[in-house]
């Protein structure tokens, strides 16, 4: 797809930002340090078509950290899967956007993530059901830092190294931060590239995650990596809130926090620069 | 025949006929007797090793691609261990995946209490769309299998290992969610799941010996209950009895008391109470448990006198 991905990342951002201070609370952090990876995948990298959201051998997304829903929901609709406006019904009753990624309610969502740790075996499920329908598919999925202290994590790490799963892509959202403070104080998870090659997986550190450029090269590095018998772990050094200072300057407290209509108005001049 | 032999017999002939199904075992497939198959069905059969979390939510993301995986481990592990792995990645989900616990209850005899689970009844039962069904013997569980193979959602099998006596006869015809009555009486209800079937219609017999004259009902599927069963056969005879290899909180009393909650029946249980299992074979295990014929025929002489 031919676009401008920095201008697609604005979008995303601004659209997290709209429907967040729309509802008044939210996920914010984690919504916008993801802006950089949803749209290199969705509009440069995945195989997938939102006229045919579950077109058999597609690509498919496992957004593990489920709390970044809101961040999914706007790449979508700014992809054409559904109505920006649905953007606005986050989270109110009967809506087709909760909280956590759902994929019997939204769609062009591939799996319902949220109890953290079970979306990245669910992938690795969907990756070995690739692998054996032989359809070429490439699976993506994100982790959390702070997810990444799930057991369940590193049992799934090991499954797919042991099943050679090189259809396989992860994405760590290496932010540093979690609810109760800073990853590294609260449990650390360093030295988080040693720990994924010593588990059997390729390992791509990105330094800077919401570098767009960096990202894309990545990305495609990553997918090279199919017949290395390997799955790939692309970690990415991202800043919780990034595109909104105020947000950013809140640390660990930007995980869930009270967004006004106002402030996510302002928070939209300054992601587009004005 | 050993269930295990049977219910590995069902999956080969299900694999057989359908590449999609598939069974993920956590290093217990010896135990489960599904070890053979793996020489015969090299993609439909997978060990995750020691990791069952891991193993419910791969076979969730297995199903979300059109696959219909059974995951199989001792009962523990298939449950309490994994319950959100059950009700988020699976249930929730929408998935369409088989958990298959081996040794129930007092079942699991040598291994002992860390291995003996009273509540996986009670710990699934409480999670929404989880159908929990409970095979007395090689006909129903061969009738069975190719049934919960085509149901699409989660069922969970709490399977016993090892043979066990013939309860149905040639021709029986199995319903998912209706309940099997195995003998009418006035008396009493006597509901019964698993094992010990057999041994509810022996105590029947002794206490039609005495006079009084029994409905024993198996009620193979615990969730959803055959309530309209459960209801006729309750009103009819106006006294109950349950008999369960499972603590009495959260398994099939509570599951008949809630279908009765507003009828003025008495009831009485035969099962665990609220304990956890102790290392033995099985005939310790059932006097201490109080799970022996002897036990049912005083409860079921309790329940009737409180009418």
């Amino acid at each position: 797809m031919n676009c401008d991905l920095k201008e697609i990342c604005k979008d995303i951002r601004c659209d997290i930002m709209t429907c967040i201070g729309h509802l008044g609370v939210g996920h914010i952090g984690g919504c916008l340090s993801l802006a950089e990876l949803l749209a290199v995948l969705y509009f440069a990298e995945m195989n997938i078509d939102p006229a045919e959201p579950k077109k058999a051998g597609r690509d498919r997304l496992v957004c593990s950290k489920g709390h970044a829903g809101p961040a999914v929901y706007a790449t979508l609709a700014n992809r054409g899967y559904f109505d920006k406006k649905e953007l606005l019904t986050l989270n109110q009753g009967g809506t087709h956007l909760p909280s956590h990624c759902d994929m019997n309610l939204t769609t062009g969502i591939d799996m319902t993530t949220g109890s953290l740790g079970q979306g990245f075996s669910c992938a690795v499920g969907v990756a070995l059901g690739s692998k054996l329908e032989k359809d070429g598919a490439t699976i993506f999925t994100i982790i959390g830092d702070g997810e990444s202290q799930e057991g369940q994590i590193w049992e799934a790490a090991m499954f797919a190294a042991a099943k050679k799963l090189d259809n396989l892509i992860g994405f760590t959202d290496y932010n540093k931060l979690q609810i109760d403070g800073s990853v590294a104080e609260v449990n650390d998870i360093a030295p988080l590239a040693d720990k994924w090659a010593a588990f059997g997986w390729n390992v791509i550190d990105v330094a800077d995650g919401n570098d767009v450029e960096q990202v894309q090269k990545a990305v495609r590095e990553a997918k090279a990596k199919r017949g290395s018998g390997k799955p790939t772990m692309v970690i990415l050094n991202t800043l919780k809130g990034c595109g909104v200072q105020w947000i950013v300057d809140l640390g660990a407290g930007n995980h869930n926090c009270p967004v006004s209509e106002e402030q996510a108005e302002a928070a939209i001049h300054e992601i587009r620069g004005e | 025949m050993e269930m295990r032999a049977v219910y590995a017999e069902c999956l080969a002939e299900m694999m057989e006929k359908d590449r999609h199904v598939c069974v993920l075992d956590a290093d217990l497939s010896k135990a489960s007797g599904t070890r053979k198959l793996y020489d015969r069905f090299p993609e439909q059969m997978f060990d995750c090793g020691v990791a069952e979390a891991n193993m419910a939510s791969i076979a969730a993301g297995l199903s979300s691609y059109g696959f219909k995986p059974w995951i199989e481990s001792f009962t523990p592990f298939a449950t309490r261990r994994i319950c959100d792995q059950i009700a988020i990645s699976i249930s929730y989900a929408k998935q369409n995946v088989k958990v298959v616990g081996t040794d129930p209850g007092i079942s699991a005899e040598l291994n002992g209490g860390t291995h003996m689970s009273m509540e996986d009844i009670g710990v699934l039962r409480s999670v929404p769309g989880v159908v929990i069904f409970e095979p007395v013997d090689e006909v129903q569980l061969r009738a069975a299998m190719p049934v919960l193979n085509e149901y699409y959602g989660c069922v969970y099998v709490r399977l016993f290992r090892k043979q066990l006596p013939t309860v149905f006869g040639e021709g029986y015809t199995f319903d998912l969610f209706k309940a099997d009555t195995l003998r009418e009486g006035k008396d009493l209800s006597i509901f019964v799941s698993g094992f010990l079937t057999k041994d509810a219609l022996e105590a029947a017999d002794l206490l039609a010996a005495e006079g009084i004259s029994c409905d024993v009902i198996n009620v193979h599927t615990i969730k959803p209950i055959d309530k309209e069963t459960v209801l006729a056969s309750a009103r009819k005879t106006g006294a109950v009895l349950t008999i369960e290899n499972h603590n009495v909180i959260g398994g099939l009393h509570s599951a008949v008391l809630e279908a009765l909650a507003e009828e003025k029946i008495p009831a009485c249980a035969v099962g665990v109470q609220d304990r956890f299992g102790e290392v033995a074979k099985m005939p310790y295990l059932r006097k201490v448990m109080g799970l022996t014929v002897e036990d049912m025929v005083a409860a079921a002489k309790k329940a009737v006198s409180l009418k």
